[in-house]
């Protein structure tokens, strides 16, 4: 990962692959082991394993998509999209935050839905 | 239908074959984003309804085996460098490494799904299905078909996606063997190695979400 490796090479070379493959292999590893841990919550473990999983899907598409060394629109493109995955999330969770009540699986009459099991 | 001698490969509506590639790139990149969109509306579910049955999507994820989605991971990952590695041989005119490569990505895109058959059966036997299919006995936490709704629909979508990535990879290997690709024009294989990793990025996400719940 020298700095003359990609001036030579624009869109980085084996060796750079290679050391984001190996990365990419220790995220995964420090996923596993941290699902195992007990952080009090386990709204903090879902937290740490969206956040390893972000930090791996930045290196794919820094790297093994060439997102750092392409033209910046496709970044853009890229974040545009994250943009409004963001959007639909947030709204669908406020949507659902500011009501009393969902009807759940399982209040509904036998009659319809799926049946509790 | 004018063509630039000595570029055969270059459509009368580009000047010249970079803006051709990156016309290419940008196509894919926006069709990209639809597929993270059409996932993204998957995610967005699984997340509604696990933070409103967080006790059965916690029960019902340790009927997935840790191990088969670990090497899958594994397996997914290594395909993505193969098919970078593929991409690269491309750009550098090395005609051999890249039919290496891309049949290397190929061999990992079939164990992945055929670790995937395996995890399949063992639920379809365990009548560990979606919806009202679910007819798994025993349980003492109610609701778990929610999570094997979103597993079934999720890790399916995305094995399509799979079987789809295989079909047009084994197209690029098709052409890299009769020789249409050198460093001048190489954009099928690059496109599809976008594609590909982006099914990698995907899964990245399911992996955590569906097999790590503590």
């Amino acid at each position: 990962m020298s700095p003359d490796l990609s001036q030579t090479h624009p869109h980085g070379g084996p060796k750079l692959y290679a050391a984001v493959l190996a990365a990419l292999l220790v995220l995964t590893g420090i996923t596993v082991t941290s699902s195992y841990i007990d952080f009090g919550s386990p709204a903090v473990n879902v937290v740490i394993a969206l956040v390893i999983a972000s930090i791996k899907a930045s290196l794919v598409a820094l790297y093994f998509m060439h997102l750092r060394y392409d033209k910046p629109v496709l970044s853009v493109i890229f974040v545009g999209g994250l943009f409004f995955l963001g959007l639909l999330l947030m709204l669908t969770m406020i949507d659902a935050g500011s009501r009393d009540s969902v009807p759940s699986w399982n209040s509904k009459p036998p009659a319809g839905g799926p049946v509790a099991r | 239908m004018s063509r630039t001698a000595g570029e055969p490969f270059l459509q009368h509506h580009f000047a010249t074959p970079e803006q051709q590639f990156e016309a290419g790139k940008i196509g894919m990149w926006l069709f990209l984003v639809t597929e993270i969109l059409l996932f993204g509306g998957l995610f967005v579910g699984y997340g509604l309804m696990r933070s409103r049955n967080p006790a059965a999507f916690s029960e019902a994820h340790h009927h997935l085996d840790r191990i088969l989605g670990l090497l899958n991971t594994v397996v997914l990952l290594v395909s993505s460098f193969t098919m970078v590695m593929a991409v690269h041989a491309a750009r550098t005119d090395r005609r051999k490494r890249l039919i290496a490569f891309l049949a290397l990505t190929l061999v990992f895109a079939g164990v992945f799904l055929g670790i995937k058959y395996i995890e399949y059966s063992h639920k379809f036997h365990e009548g560990l299905l979606p919806g009202k299919f679910y007819s798994h006995k025993g349980d003492t936490v109610p609701g778990q078909f929610q999570f094997f709704s979103f597993y079934f629909m999720m890790t399916g979508l995305h094995g399509i996606h799979i079987l789809g990535g295989m079909g047009a990879i084994l197209w690029v290997l098709r052409r890299s063997v009769q020789g249409h690709f050198s460093s001048r024009y190489y954009t099928p294989v690059d496109l599809v190695g976008l594609y590909w990793h982006l099914v990698d990025l995907i899964w990245i996400y399911l992996f955590p979400l569906l097999y790590l719940i503590r």
